[in-house]
């Protein structure tokens, strides 16, 4: 009897779908594919960026294990007698001395530490970009706000883990950045010693930091980005991607090509693109040679110490700090130093929050699937352009001396500039860009109503020159009018209609003129009317 | 603060809302959405010798990774870990780095060029629409949830049982504190720890690069000199603790060029002896200006003037830099009087 049940079913589905079934019988994947196996993806070259994080995260997880056979997280001390001539006899932790073995010893590890090296930089930055896009796109709006908090939440401990990472091979570069953080954590009032020695296991240097470092680096961290990735994914998998107007695409819908095969094919291929490059990036570009630079001492330093990039903006910090430092009842406060460790996560927090202020604003509780451009939101890209120009002076500050030296400038005055411009750039960088983008929505308003320059001359009878405005055609008419505008709050009157005073909170009274700040009259332009649109085009043709 | 008291009408007029493909008249609305353009034909659609031919550039590809791997695999093999080779313009680099590097961004890169152009180019480009459904719930599940909560609230007696309540958060309050005393011995106390280094009275003064005690006649004008206090060698387990705190730098400078009071009664016959660790973060000072005597930190540029006491003449620290009190002693070799009289390093609360 069995026989004949195996036959029938034999008969009745190939293999992989008997394994699909066995597996469906226990996961339940068919539900699951029924959802996702012809999921819609819209397509649109900015929405690769988030690719290029997760791709280049994966490469870091493949890489980094293959360094942990390698590695050694231990900071006694060995004399070197690896294959590197100059470093010979020297002393150096094993951290150190492991980290050498894995460039010069084991066959394929200098391009494993390279491109596990680059890769970080690449996923920072990477997530830096599409962090933007996602704000300038206004694809934080809800219901993706958590989706944004997760995305930033990965940004930060993403530095952190590279910082903990650059640090293991115990360097003179990156013990230098370690020694700082010790000098910034030294400057906490009331428990900056008692922390400083707890993370030191003693004083700085100590033997404890590079193991504890390397659990920090090799599994705290990455064990919750690795969930905060996860949980980013299925949200962008629940609330479907969001898209650019255009013909057919509406809020309620998403129009792209399925997942199945398309997408899998192309995120898929692009995973193999980005590694593809950041291993030949590896293959020719030299990164973190820890056996120039030497095994850290305190004693010891080279010029130019720079930061990977992502923590410049905190070294800008520290370095443009005029050196305050408060000396009462025989306490000090370190201003100097403090300040900036404080002002180091309020940058970040700056933007952190942005998309809860908006959504205050404007009191709009609605779903938006439809991306911004960011045109049309001036205030919101004046904003995020303030933040960039922020985040970019104190870069600037950051590598002060490698300004100075490069491009023969006075260091004093590159300082004295990045502690202007730390006030002065970010509002002239939000005026500047609002006006960009108001002259941007005048010029959509007009090649809405006027049509576009033909770039054809035509001369009349009577001798005049006219430029032939060519009408655009519906599909580019919706698209540029598909975007909403909001109408600015308003308090209301005063008193009420009984003549009695209303009460209006100060937070009330801060929203309307935030909202007006938004979209008030200067603050935007109005779209087209359908009205105007038919006067220009029905009266007088174009002229 | 609600935002339900935002009136709706500041919000923008919802979009009236074609149906997906539906074309609206062009005379109602001439910005209204047309929907969803027509499928336009590649050639590869149309012409089935240029799908030929993108299957071809897409199994090429492919090939070429296989040979990439391979390449990768000889390499491997092939090229001794220390060869290393001229490639124009980079320079002389790992001969072994390098193959391996290119070939395996090669192998990888080509299987995703072809996956891609195999997608461009030969699976379906029409576009379709899916629809969207709101994430909040329906009304109904959210009443539906809402009373199985009061349901299970009211089951467990949660609110009512106010003792039960109130102990249990008490209880799951104080267990993590046990993870928090656990964490105590994650290292010493500070106590006075960083009021003190290596250097007490009658220690010598040992040139870090030769290992031996300086004399004055060893210090030169407009020389810097580092140094460690006598009996701390390289090789000591605490090296790098003390080192951290004990480094010291030498400099000659004329007595009459000395501004400071006690910096001139604290040196010997001009050679003055500073701690070298910035008092911003910790850096060691390695940069000697000499004919002004400034000193700059190389990581943040703090820049202290030596003929003055070590204040800070530019840049984020905070502080002089500690001076230690110098003298000769019988055999002429130069001493320590003492500690530093201050903390060495970064600035703290303890510090006063």
């Amino acid at each position: 009897m069995s026989t004949t049940t195996t036959e029938t079913r034999k008969k009745e589905a190939p293999a992989g779908e008997r394994v699909a079934d066995w597996a469906d019988g226990r996961l339940g994947i068919y539900s699951l594919a029924k959802a996702n196996m012809r999921k819609i993806f819209p397509d649109h070259w900015s929405f690769m960026l988030g690719e290029i994080c997760l791709y280049s995260f994966i490469i870091i997880i493949l890489t980094g294990v293959y360094l942990t056979l390698f590695f050694h997280p231990s900071m006694n001390e060995v004399e070197y007698h690896g294959s590197y001539i100059p470093l010979q006899g020297q002393l150096m932790s094993e951290a150190f001395n492991s980290t050498m073995h894995i460039s010069f010893d084991v066959r394929g590890g200098l391009l494993i530490r390279q491109i596990h090296h680059w890769a970080a930089l690449i996923f920072l930055a990477a997530m830096f970009v599409h962090m933007m896009r996602v704000f300038f796109t206004g694809a934080f709006r809800k219901p993706r706000e958590v989706n944004w908090v997760f995305g930033f939440l990965l940004f930060v401990l993403g530095m952190f883990t590279g910082f903990t990472g650059y640090s293991l091979p115990d360097d003179l570069l990156s013990g230098t950045g370690v020694r700082f953080m010790q000098g910034a954590i030294l400057s906490v009032p009331i428990v900056g010693t008692y922390l400083s020695m707890f993370l030191f296991g003693g004083e700085f240097p100590g033997g404890d930091f590079v193991a504890r470092f390397y659990s920090v680096h090799i599994l705290l961290l990455p064990g919750i980005m690795l969930g905060l990735v996860v949980a980013h994914l299925i949200l962008v998998f629940y609330h479907k991607h969001t898209q650019f107007a255009g013909p057919g695409k509406t809020n309620n819908n998403v129009v792209g090509m399925p997942l199945l095969p398309v997408y899998m094919a192309k995120a898929g291929g692009f995973f193999f693109l980005v590694f593809g490059v950041i291993a030949a990036v590896s293959a020719i570009a030299t990164i973190n040679p820890i056996w120039a630079l030497g095994p850290y001492r305190p004693d010891q330093v080279s010029t130019g110490a720079q930061p990977d990039w992502y923590m410049g903006f905190s070294e800008g910090l520290i370095r443009v700090m005029p050196g305050w430092e408060i000396n009462l009842w025989g306490h000090t406060l370190v201003l100097g130093v403090f300040v900036p460790l404080i002002i180091f996560p309020l940058v970040l927090v700056a933007i952190a929050v942005y998309p809860f202020i908006e959504s205050w604003v404007t009191g709009d509780k609605r779903e938006h699937h439809i991306l911004d451009r960011p045109r049309n939101v001036p205030t919101r890209t004046g904003f995020g352009v303030a933040w960039i120009t922020w985040y970019m002076v104190l870069l600037i500050g950051g590598g002060n001396d490698l300004w100075a030296t490069h491009f023969h400038l006075s260091i004093n005055s590159i300082t004295w500039f990045v502690r202007i411009a730390f006030f002065v750039a970010p509002v002239l960088a939000f005026i500047i860009t609002k006006r960009i983008c108001l002259g941007l929505q005048r010029r959509d308003k007009d090649k809405v109503l006027h049509g576009r320059e033909s770039g054809i001359i035509k001369r009349l009878p009577h001798g005049e020159f006219i430029e032939v405005h060519e009408p655009l055609n519906q599909e580019q008419l919706h698209t540029l009018t598909a975007h909403e505008q909001y109408a600015p709050l308003e308090i209301g009157p005063a008193v009420d209609e009984n003549g009695v005073e209303r009460k209006v909170s100060g937070s009330q009274k801060l929203r309307a003129k935030l909202s007006k700040g938004y979209y008030g009259e200067d603050n935007q332009i109005p779209k087209p009317t359908t009205e105007e649109y038919k006067e220009i085009t029905s009266g007088h043709g174009h002229h | 603060m609600s935002s339900q008291e935002n009136p709706e009408e500041n919000l923008p007029s919802v979009q009236e809302k074609t149906e997906h493909g539906s074309v609206a008249v062009a005379d109602e609305n001439p910005f209204a959405d047309p929907g969803l353009p027509p499928h336009e034909h590649r050639v590869q659609d149309i012409d089935e010798r240029a799908a030929k031919r993108s299957e071809r550039a897409v199994a090429f590809l492919f090939t070429l990774s296989m040979l990439a791997t391979i390449g990768f695999i000889a390499s491997y093999v092939a090229f001794p870990v220390d060869k290393s080779v001229y490639i124009f313009p980079i320079g002389h680099i790992s001969a072994l780095n390098f193959s391996l590097g290119m070939t395996l961004g090669v192998a990888l890169f080509c299987i995703g060029a072809g996956a891609v152009h195999w997608a461009r180019t030969l699976m379906s480009d029409v576009e379709v629409a899916d629809e969207r459904h709101p994430i909040e719930a329906e009304p109904e599940v959210k009443a539906k949830v809402m009373a199985d909560f009061k349901a299970g609230a009211a089951e467990s007696q949660f609110g009512r049982r106010k003792l039960i309540r109130n102990t249990m958060f008490g209880a799951l309050a104080m267990v993590p504190l046990s993870g928090v005393v656990l964490l105590r011995d994650l290292g010493p106390l500070p106590e006075d720890k960083l009021r003190h280094t290596l250097w007490s009275k009658g220690k010598l003064l040992v040139n870090m690069n030769t290992n031996e005690p300086l004399r004055p006649s060893d210090i030169a004008v407009g020389s810097l000199t580092f140094a460690k206090p006598e009996g701390l060698e390289e090789h000591d387990h605490d090296f790098q603790k003390e080192i951290a705190k004990a480094a010291l730098m030498i400099v000659r400078i004329q007595p009459d060029d000395i501004k400071d009071k006690q910096e001139l009664e604290w040196s010997h016959e001009g050679v003055v002896a500073y701690s070298k660790i910035c008092t911003h973060v910790g850096c060691p000072i390695s940069l000697y200006e000499q004919q002004t005597h400034h000193v700059l930190c190389p990581c943040h540029q703090s820049t202290f003037d030596l003929s003055d006491g070590a204040r800070v003449i530019f840049g984020p620290a905070g502080h002089a830099l500690p001076q230690l009190r110098i003298a000769v002693n019988e055999e002429g070799y130069l001493e320590a009087l003492g500690d530093f009289a201050e903390p060495v390093g970064p600035a703290f609360w303890e510090r006063g």
